[in-house]
């Protein structure tokens, strides 16, 4: 049996189409703790990146943090905060978060940084707010690293997402984790697949924001 | 400018007790090497830099003691390769400040779109982006973001340096336009001498460390160079420069060897004159020719000498003249009126003449250098004509 029976078998496999360890509540499950992982990183990671590049000042500590964190394995950082806390959502939060906020971050920050300075001074000499100098000027012409910096990070929430079942969570890592346990390899192909397909669907989901929220003038398009 | 001082923690005097007093309504160029502190004394007025030292006063009000947003809201900025933001529209790009001020999306728009009129930029750019303009068009962008919110002070730091010299010089006539209808008190920045005589009603000459090496209107600074460094910085031929401001107007021009086409064979005899000036019917010129080789009723105009580039006495000035004088084959220049028609011709002795009549009257005029007190205005009844 090759790979594609395998897939084949588990996607045709009407069992796997219901119910609480159905694709379509497992898929939700993941898609959760994603955007709860993506949203703590990012409500941290995107005001601390755009505040440092903005002033310039800080540089190094983001360096040092970012460099920090992903020296950090998701893995067992999983298991250590699972044991000190107990099973539950906080121990699957706290690495995937973790993993998220160095690429969000250092991205956000090296973003606004490159943002020429000439408009930058231009806006100043007119008098504008240093916050609307931030929001208004070096945010939408900085956007397009932004977002690949908080595309990077879903992706591999996505991917990593998968270790919540490894403290009795749900999510694909389900199929992952039972299948392994239970040498059921159609079930393990399937779930691997799934969050391959999700980690593209990510990227085109990001691909679409940019599409819309990145002005004609930054795209030169 | 009270006895204004930057000085930088690290101890560089980028300013040094600079005291100028800058005219309204007129432009005042700051001209000098680089590091004279010419930049750094127009950030001092926006307060984009805070003198160390000294006090900047507009209208008799200290500027230390405004809100400084208020304050760069009520002076139009432009800078070196405009600054344009390139996420918004060129016409978003000049409603920026009536936005920020409360103008409202639609009026600011009209506004803009005025503005953009104003600037010699065509309306179909109005939903462009920056990146798909040139850099001169940009650069006019940049003007009329500043003017957009009608602020009487408009500082410019090196506007036009980054452009190639025809758009720079479209842009400085531009400029001077656009001064004339609306009378903007202008600092302006370069360090193109050339550029500052010019546009300058006013021109302060910078040295490195930041000092004041003159003050002066561009006549003055050309005839009377305070020191060495200002005579260098102004080049070799600032004689034949400073002709730019000697009108043409009380040039002698004389028609005595001027005849029509169509002129007879009396008429071609009649002028003692080594060359003979042949017009067209209605007086535009042809060309020159020696008498000899003129016979009447059959002259070809393709025979004829160029006459080479002719003035206009009243707008040209006597640098014009002359410069119409040495390119001529025959030595002489050919005057003419705004249709074209001919005026009447000047020799380059007769120009040599009104040069020194009018050096005469200049130096007569304007006091010498080193004194004290009220400059000449534009060194008073010398008009100042384009080169």
């Amino acid at each position: 049996m090759n790979v594609l029976n395998f897939v084949n078998a588990f996607f045709s496999d009407s069992a796997h189409w219901h119910g609480y360890d159905g694709i379509p509540q497992r898929l939700l499950e993941h898609v959760q703790y994603t955007l709860l992982a993506l949203g703590i990183a990012a409500a941290i990671g995107l005001p601390v990146g755009l505040l440092t590049g903005h002033t310039g000042r800080g540089g190094n500590a983001v360096a040092f943090v970012a460099t920090a964190a992903r020296a950090l394995p998701s893995f067992g950082l999983l298991v250590l905060i699972a044991v000190v806390v107990g099973i539950g959502l906080l121990p699957v939060m706290i690495p995937l978060v973790v993993l998220a906020i160095p690429p969000i971050l250092v991205t956000t920050y090296e973003a606004v940084r490159s943002v020429d300075p000439a408009p930058v001074d231009a806006a100043r000499g007119m008098g504008m707010h240093e916050s609307s100098i931030l929001f208004r000027v070096e945010l939408p012409v900085a956007l397009p690293l932004v977002l690949s910096g908080l595309r990077s990070a879903a992706v591999q929430v996505v991917s990593t997402a998968t270790i919540a079942a490894y403290v009795s969570l749900g999510g694909i890592g389900r199929y992952i984790i039972d299948g392994l346990y239970q040498r059921n390899y159609e079930k393990v192909v399937g779930g691997a697949t799934l969050v391959a397909l999700l980690a593209l669907v990510t990227l085109a989901a990001f691909w679409a924001v940019g599409r819309l929220a990145v002005s004609p003038g930054v795209r030169r398009r | 400018m009270d006895s204004v001082t930057k000085r930088y923690p690290d101890g560089t005097v980028a300013v040094d007790r600079l005291t100028l007093e800058i005219p309204d309504r007129s432009i005042t160029v700051l001209v000098g090497p680089s590091g004279c502190g010419k930049t750094t004394t127009l950030r001092m007025i926006n307060r984009m830099v805070e003198p160390t030292e000294g006090t900047i006063t507009l209208d008799g009000a200290d500027l230390q003691r405004q809100p400084v947003t208020a304050l760069r809201r009520s002076m139009g900025y432009v800078i070196q390769n405009a600054g344009l933001f390139q996420h918004r529209t060129i016409l978003d790009n000049i409603a920026t400040v009536p936005r920020m001020i409360g103008w409202g999306k639609q009026k600011s728009r009209e506004r803009a779109r005025e503005l953009m009129e104003r600037v010699g930029l065509d309306a179909s750019l109005a939903k462009r982006y920056p990146y798909q303009l040139s850099g001169g068009q940009q650069q006019r962008v940049g003007v009329a973001r500043a003017l957009a919110a009608d602020p009487p002070v408009l500082l410019m730091d090196e506007p036009f340096s980054a452009v190639d010299p025809v758009v720079r010089k479209g842009l400085q006539d531009e400029l001077l336009r656009i001064q004339d209808e609306l009378g903007k008190t202008i600092v302006f920045v370069t360090h193109d001498i050339d550029e500052a005589i010019k546009l300058g009603t006013m021109v302060a000459v910078m040295r490195t460390g930041g000092r004041l090496a003159q003050y002066a209107p561009p006549a003055e600074l050309l005839s009377d160079p305070a020191d060495d460094f200002v005579e260098d910085f102004l080049g070799a031929d600032r004689g034949i420069r400073r002709l730019s401001f000697f009108a043409s107007e009380g040039l002698q021009l004389t028609t005595a060897p001027v005849v029509r086409v169509d002129a007879t064979a009396e008429q071609l005899a009649a002028p003692d004159a080594p060359y003979l000036l042949v017009t067209d019917v209605e007086g535009r010129p042809l060309g020159w020719s020696e008498p000899r080789d003129l016979t009447a009723g059959d002259i070809a105009a393709e025979r004829l000498l160029p006459y080479g580039r002719p003035f206009v006495p009243g707008t040209d000035s006597l640098r014009a003249a002359l410069d119409c004088a040495v390119l001529s084959p025959t030595g002489w220049a050919v005057a003419v009126d705004g249709d074209g028609r001919v005026t009447g011709v000047a020799s380059q002795q007769t120009i040599g003449e009104a040069i020194r009549t009018a050096h005469g009257a200049a130096d007569g005029r304007t006091a010498g250098p080193g004194t004290d007190g009220d400059r000449p205005a534009g060194a008073a009844g010398i008009a100042k004509a384009a080169p």
